[in-house]
C-alpha cells in the first residue's frame, strides 16, 4: 500500500467526504409526503373509486345501456334494467359493482355514452369486510354526489385530449 | 462503621443508581429516536413522526409494544439459558455505567481501576450474545452469535491498546483522573483526540464494531442472518437485547468522550463557557459521538466478514501496537510521562 493511501485512510478522508455529502442530504427537503394529511399529485385521468353521476337537475345519467357491463373484462358489473315508474323511461333497477373483482381498467367509463359511470379521484375506500366492497346503486350514486365537483373538473381537464 | 451508616450508604448508592438508570434510559429512548430520525433524514425520509409531537414518544410506544407482546419461546430452546441471555447482556451493559463520571465526582463508584472495570464488563457482554445464540437452538441465531463473538473479541484487542496509550498519557486508570489529566489551559486543543488522533479514529471505528453498529452489524445482517442472535427472541427478551445494545453504544460514546474529548471539561476554558455545568458538556460530547455513529450507519455500506476481520487484525492491531510503542517512546524521551516531571 502506498503511503498517501495509508494517510488518506487513516485520516478518514473518504469518511469525511461521505459525511459532508450525507449532511447535504440531511438538510435537503424530504422526499416523503406526510401521507394521511397530505396526498400526492393525482392525474385527472386517475382511476379510483367508481361513482354514478347525475345531471345538474338531479336526473340520473345512466340509461341502462349495459355497455359497461358488456365491456367489463373482470365481469364485475351487474345491471338489471326496467321502465321507471313515473315516466316509463329505461333506467337501471339494479347497478352493482363488485369492487373486489374490479381491476380498475377504466373501460366502463370509456364505454359509457352518457358519462354516467366514472372512476373518481378517490383512492381511500378501504373497508374491513368483503361485503362492504359489493357496491350497489345507492352507494355509487352517493359517491357521485360526493365527488361530483372533482369528477366534473377532471373530465373538463381531460376533454381537450379526447 | 455502625450498621445505620452502612444501611444509609447502601440507600444512597441505590438512590444514585436508580437516578442514573432512569436518566440513562430516558436518554437512550431519545437516542434511539434520534438514530432513526438521522437515518431517515439522510435518506430523505421523515422518520417516525406520528406518536406525539415530531414523533417524540415513539420510543415509549415501542417499549409498550414490546412489553405487551407475547414472548415466544421456541420448543427446542433451552428455556433457562434462553431467558437468562438477554438479561445478562442488558445487566452487563448497564453495569458499566457504575464507574462513568458524568461530572467531577459524579461517578457512582469512583474506583481507581475504572477503565479496567469497563473493559472487563464490556468483554463479558459477549457471553449474553453467545448464550442467546446457543440457547435458541436454531442455525441463524447460532451463526450470528459466532460472528458477533468473533467480532467483539477481535475489536476489543485494539480498543485495549487504544486505552493503554491513553493511560500512558494520563498516568491513571481512574476515569475521573483521565479527564482531569486533559484539563490543560488549551481547552479543546489539550484533549487527547488531537495528540492521539489516529488512536481516536481507531477507537471510534472499533467502538462501532464492538457494539455491532453498522457498518459492522454483521451479527445481525438482515440480508444474510435475518437478525443474527436475536432471531428467536420476541417481546421483553428482545427488548432487553435491544436496550443492552443501545446502552453499550452509549457507554462507548461516553468512554470516547472521557478518553479523547475531555469528559465534562468545557471546550473553551474561560468564563462564560466554564459556568455551564460539566454534565451538559459531557452529554453534548457523547451525543456528538453518537451522531457520528448514526451518520456512519446512514452512509457507509456494510463490511464483508473477511474485510471486517482484516481491518481488525491486520490494520487496527498493528497500528495501535505501533502507537503504544511510539507514544511510550515519545513520553520517555521528552520526559512528559506522568510521574517523571
Amino acid at each position: 500500500m502506498k503511503l498517501d493511501q495509508v494517510a488518506r485512510s487513516l485520516l478518514l478522508t473518504e469518511f469525511l467526504s461521505g459525511f459532508v455529502l450525507a449532511m447535504k442530504y440531511f438538510f435537503k427537503p424530504k422526499a416523503t409526503i406526510n401521507y394521511p394529511f397530505e396526498l400526492g399529485h393525482r392525474s385527472p385521468r386517475f382511476r379510483g373509486e367508481h361513482a354514478l353521476r347525475r345531471y345538474p337537475n338531479g336526473e340520473e345519467r345512466c340509461i341502462a345501456c349495459k355497455l359497461c357491463e358488456a365491456i367489463c373484462p373482470a365481469q364485475a358489473i351487474t345491471i338489471e334494467a326496467g321502465p321507471r315508474r313515473n315516466d316509463g323511461t329505461r333506467r337501471t333497477t339494479r347497478y352493482d359493482i363488485d369492487m373486489v373483482k374490479c381491476i380498475y381498467c377504466g373501460l366502463c367509463q370509456e364505454a359509457c355514452p352518457v358519462d354516467a359511470i366514472v372512476e373518481g379521484p378517490n383512492l381511500e375506500f378501504s373497508v374491513e369486510t368483503r361485503e362492504e366492497l359489493y357496491y350497489d346503486k345507492a352507494k355509487l350514486l352517493d359517491n357521485g354526489d360526493r365527488w361530483e365537483r372533482e369528477i366534473a373538473q377532471n373530465i373538463a381537464k381531460n376533454a381537450p385530449y379526447r | 462503621m455502625e450498621l445505620g451508616d452502612i444501611l444509609l450508604n447502601i440507600a444512597i448508592m441505590l438512590g444514585k443508581s436508580l437516578l442514573l438508570l432512569v436518566a440513562l434510559l430516558i436518554f437512550i429512548a431519545y437516542a434511539l429516536l434520534a438514530d432513526r430520525k438521522i437515518w431517515a433524514a439522510v435518506q430523505l425520509r421523515r422518520g417516525p413522526n406520528v406518536v406525539g409531537p415530531w414523533g417524540l414518544f415513539q420510543s415509549f410506544a415501542d417499549l409498550l409494544k414490546f412489553v405487551l407482546k407475547e414472548p415466544v419461546i421456541p420448543a427446542p430452546a433451552n428455556k433457562g439459558m434462553f431467558l437468562l441471555a438477554p438479561l445478562l447482556f442488558c445487566v452487563l451493559s448497564l453495569a458499566a455505567w457504575a464507574v462513568i463520571p458524568l461530572n467531577a465526582g459524579w461517578a457512582i463508584a469512583d474506583i481507581n481501576v475504572g477503565i479496567l472495570y469497563i473493559f472487563a464488563i464490556s468483554s463479558l457482554g459477549v457471553y449474553g450474545v453467545i448464550m442467546g445464540g446457543w440457547a435458541s437452538n436454531s442455525k441463524y441465531p447460532f451463526l450470528g452469535a459466532l460472528r458477533s463473538a468473533a467480532q467483539m473479541v477481535s475489536y476489543e484487542v485494539s480498543i485495549g491498546f487504544v486505552i493503554v496509550t491513553v493511560l500512558m498519557c494520563a498516568g491513571t486508570l481512574n476515569l475521573s483522573g483521565i479527564v482531569e489529566a486533559q484539563d490543560t489551559r488549551l481547552g479543546l486543543l489539550g484533549w487527547y483526540w488531537l495528540p492521539l488522533f489516529p488512536m481516536f479514529v481507531v477507537f471510534f471505528v472499533s467502538a462501532m464494531a464492538e457494539t455491532n453498529r453498522p457498518p459492522f452489524d454483521l451479527p445481525e445482517a438482515e440480508s444474510e442472518l435475518v437478525a443474527g442472535y436475536m432471531v428467536e427472541y420476541s417481546s421483553t427478551p428482545y427488548l432487553l437485547f435491544m436496550l443492552g445494545e443501545y446502552v453499550a453504544i452509549m457507554t462507548m460514546c461516553s468512554i470516547g468522550a472521557i478518553l479523547f474529548l475531555g469528559g465534562w471539561l468545557s471546550p473553551i476554558p474561560f468564563a462564560p463557557f466554564t459556568w455551564v455545568p460539566g454534565v451538559i458538556w459531557f452529554i453534548l460530547k457523547a451525543s456528538f459521538l453518537f451522531f457520528l455513529m448514526a451518520m456512519a450507519k446512514a452512509m457507509v455500506p456494510r463490511y464483508r466478514y473477511d474485510q471486517l476481520m482484516r481491518l481488525g487484525w491486520k490494520v487496527f492491531l498493528p497500528i495501535s501496537l505501533a502507537m503504544v510503542v511510539i507514544v511510550a517512546g515519545v513520553l520517555m524521551a521528552t520526559g512528559l510521562a506522568p510521574g517523571m516531571q
